[in-house]
């Protein structure tokens, strides 16, 4: 089974799009309800900041497997203005506020597994991995 | 069974009881059931999501819509539960830095706790409380081979943690030039150069400085824009302010400050203090200078140190136990 999407955000219909599709895979992969929605809103989440800060990027969701666990994997990528200070942006109470919506942290929260890597004016990378209980 | 199915079990016995009869009694057992919930860090979404589940368990032929507006009451959650958890990792934050705080103001404590000196013929009260946690006043008594006793006494404009720091700096600069501590003018003058050049211009500090000789029962002082202490007068029964001329520090860099002298008879007093005891404020505003000499006037059958408590006992009383600023006060008392 390769169940994997690639939706690129250019607007915000491109945001719904990814969402749809980040669902629809959740749903096939046997996560429940709550989990299939806090994918979803991780995804909202990267795609948004996408269109918010990047202007364009894309977003992967794939499945992955590791030791016999399952889990879906979500990459967003762009080559907008990269993030200068990341631990900044990894605080609470600092993007929120901004107009981030949830921000990087609340995303973090919402997975399992997180990971940011970004230079400043080359773009961002960030990937994050929610198992299967 | 584990902890998800208990609490699965758990919530629809409580919501089925409810749903037989409305009772304000399983009301409180489902107040009591979200606490627990809230303690085991169930999300929002967690909690409706629960609620849909056992709602389908028991009405299986739940309309179609109204199952899907319960999708819809799921992704609404999802936001709350986002600010909820935020707000978990805030606090969990906030302590972790109010016991670094709490561990700061305990090494101030040790800092500025400069024993009190005990010298034959000399009376000593000291009080200095915080406002916060950690104070932006200083007080500091040394003793010499001669018995002769300095008192310095300084506030930071400001308070907290920055004040905090800025006040480390003066108890070192004291430290590290013992012997002017005779000279009360060129002890403000050394530590106007060091808060010159090491501090923010926007931070100032008041001080007052003091010298006392048994040998000749004289008080040498000097200050530096400092809130102006009192001298007790016995024989006359008279409070006097306890004027000095002089620039705060950290202003200008070449600054000069007046030493003054006064001999003290049997009973005299000299009282110093912070503006944090005159900028006390009550119901009816601002508490007067008259009303500090008013208090110590009160107390003054007591010994020093009895006088400092009660006054900033009654103080503290008058401004409902709020301190807005820090409170130092010393009382020097020449025994008969």
């Amino acid at each position: 089974m390769n169940i994997q999407s690639c939706v690129e955000v250019r607007n915000e219909w491109d945001i719904v799009k990814a969402r749809q599709s980040g669902r629809n895979i959740a749903k096939e992969l046997g996560f429940g309800t709550v989990d299939q929605a806090r994918i979803t809103t991780a995804i909202s989440e990267l795609a948004r900041n996408i269109y918010l800060y990047a202007g364009s990027g894309e977003v992967a969701i794939e499945r992955v497997e590791n030791g016999g666990k399952l889990g879906l994997k979500i990459e967003a990528s762009d080559s907008g203005p990269g993030i200068k200070d990341i631990r900044k942006v990894m605080e609470d109470g600092f993007t929120t506020s901004g107009g981030l919506g949830a921000g990087l942290p609340g995303v973090k929260r919402l997975m399992d597994e997180f990971t940011i890597d970004s230079k400043e004016n080359e773009g961002t990378v960030i990937t994050s991995i929610k198992w299967l209980r | 069974m584990d902890d998800r199915d208990l609490q699965y079990q758990k919530y629809k016995a409580i919501l089925v009881n409810y749903l037989e009869e409305q009772s304000e009694q399983t009301l409180y057992k489902g107040q009591q059931f979200s606490r627990k919930m809230i303690e085991q860090k169930i999300s929002p979404e967690e909690a409706v999501s629960l609620h849909v589940s056992v709602l389908e368990e028991l009405f299986p032929d739940i309309p179609e819509p109204l199952k899907n507006s319960y999708d819809f009451l799921l992704e609404m959650m999802i936001g709350y539960g986002f600010a909820y958890r935020e707000h978990q990792s805030l606090r969990s934050r906030q302590q972790q830095l109010e016991s670094e705080i709490e561990i700061a103001a305990n090494m101030q404590q040790t800092l500025l706790a400069g024993d009190k000196p005990e010298v034959p013929s000399l009376e000593i009260g000291a009080i200095s409380k915080p406002a916060q946690k950690m104070s932006g006043d200083y007080y500091h008594f040394v003793q010499d081979e001669n018995d002769c006793v300095s008192v310095a006494i300084a506030d930071v404009i400001g308070k907290g943690i920055p004040a905090a720091l800025c006040m480390s700096m003066i108890k070192y600069t004291m430290d590290s030039a013992p012997e002017q501590r005779m000279q009360p003018g060129a002890v403000l003058e050394n530590l106007n150069r060091v808060v010159e050049q090491n501090v923010d211009p926007n931070m100032f500090i008041t001080m007052f400085y003091g010298l006392y000789d048994p040998r000749v029962h004289s008080f040498y002082y000097a200050g530096a824009g400092h809130e102006p202490g009192f001298f007790y007068d016995s024989q006359k029964d008279e409070f006097e302010e306890l004027f000095t001329r002089g620039l705060v520090l950290g202003v200008s860099k070449k600054t000069s400050y007046q030493e003054y002298q006064r001999v003290l008879n049997g009973n005299d007093m000299v009282i110093m203090l912070s503006d944090g005891v005159t900028e006390c404020r009550s119901t009816n505003g601002f508490i007067e200078r008259d009303e500090i000499v008013a208090l110590i006037r009160k107390y003054i059958h007591l010994s020093a140190q009895e006088i400092v408590e009660e006054v900033y006992r009654e103080l503290e009383r008058l401004q409902e136990f709020e301190l807005r600023d820090d409170f130092t006060l010393v009382i020097l008392r020449r025994e008969v």
